[in-house]
């Protein structure tokens, strides 16, 4: 089979590369929910395990917020701010294919939410319970 | 008999004062649509405002709080209503820069309000003096912060008497005070 000449000329090739640039800077998607669990059940030396991960999620920590106080539970449709009424997109990432695909993202969340639900960061065994947890939602 | 250039001089002067009244008129206009419609969020606003911000709350306008107001705020967003709304310190000086040149300074903003809350605001207060304290509580409204209940263009800063709805679940002897 001879190679067929491509239908698409060079500029319109830049174009979609620039534009794929663009959407790339925008939405770093730079990991996948399976990534992220597996990422922190090796920081943690253990596998994430869900129902753990279902009880840390919807339990309160000293505190006034569980996770599910914004997210819902099981956290499968749209939840809502505790103080401000605001939307959240569903966090399970089966139901929101953007959940989990931003690394800074998920970073900056974990960081902020524990703060506000355990007052500390959480452990890399409890990021990795709840993302065990939350990838079994179907 | 008045010299033609003299009345020429004196047309120019006289289309100069009313240029000039035009153009108070216009600013006053626009001052006083600043608190009461029109688009209230500046076109160039970030991205990491709509991002950042705007993931937990409405994106509230700049010109809503006076420039002291935004720069405490940005000075302890870890510490932010009861949350913890940190950010990178990048990502602080941009909102930062952006919020303090786009700050309020028409006289009923330039108030610094208590907490740095716009919903303490005397303007608001007064606005939003007719609607009930149990409407406050509706689940569908939960906080005086939750702009886009009733103004359904708050996320595009547009805060018009015309863009206002009930908030789900209104209880009609309450109705009232949207119709004022």
């Amino acid at each position: 089979m001879t190679p067929t000449r491509s239908r698409f000329s060079a500029p319109a090739l830049l174009l979609a590369a620039l534009c794929l640039t663009t959407v790339h800077t925008a939405h770093a998607a730079d990991t996948t929910p399976a990534a992220q669990l597996q990422h922190w059940s090796a920081q943690a030396g253990s596998p994430g395990n869900a129902a753990r991960g279902q009880h840390f999620f919807n339990t309160k920590h000293g505190g006034e917020w569980s996770c599910a106080s914004c997210h819902g539970t099981p956290p499968t449709a749209q939840g809502q701010h505790a103080n401000t009424g605001k939307p959240i997109a569903p966090l399970a990432p089966a139901f929101n294919p953007k959940a989990f695909t931003d690394s800074a993202k998920v970073n900056k969340w974990f960081k902020r939410n524990c703060n506000d639900v355990l007052s500390r960061e959480c452990s890399a065994a409890e990021k990795a319970d709840v993302l065990a947890y939350l990838n079994s939602l179907k | 008999m008045q010299h033609p250039l003299n009345t020429r001089r004196h047309n120019a002067r006289h289309s100069n004062a009313r240029h000039l009244l035009t153009a108070i008129l216009c600013w006053a206009a626009l001052s006083a649509a600043h608190a009461d419609g029109g688009r209230m969020l500046p076109r160039d606003m970030p991205a990491a405002y709509t991002a950042e911000c705007a993931a937990c709350h409405t994106a509230y306008p700049p010109a809503m709080l006076p420039a002291r107001s935004w720069q405490r705020i940005m000075t302890g967003l870890d510490q932010h209503y009861g949350t913890d709304a940190s950010l990178d310190a990048a990502t602080v000086k941009q909102l930062g820069n952006w919020l303090q040149a786009h700050a309020g300074t028409y006289k009923r903003v330039a108030e610094e309000p208590p907490q740095d809350r716009i919903t303490r605001s005397a303007w608001f207060e007064r606005k939003h003096r007719q609607v009930e304290p149990a409407v406050w509580k509706l689940a569908s409204v939960k906080s005086a912060a939750n702009c886009a209940a009733c103004h359904t263009g708050a996320d595009q800063g547009r805060y018009d008497d015309d863009d206002l709805k009930f908030p789900a679940g209104l209880d009609a002897r309450y109705r009232r005070a949207w119709n004022d």
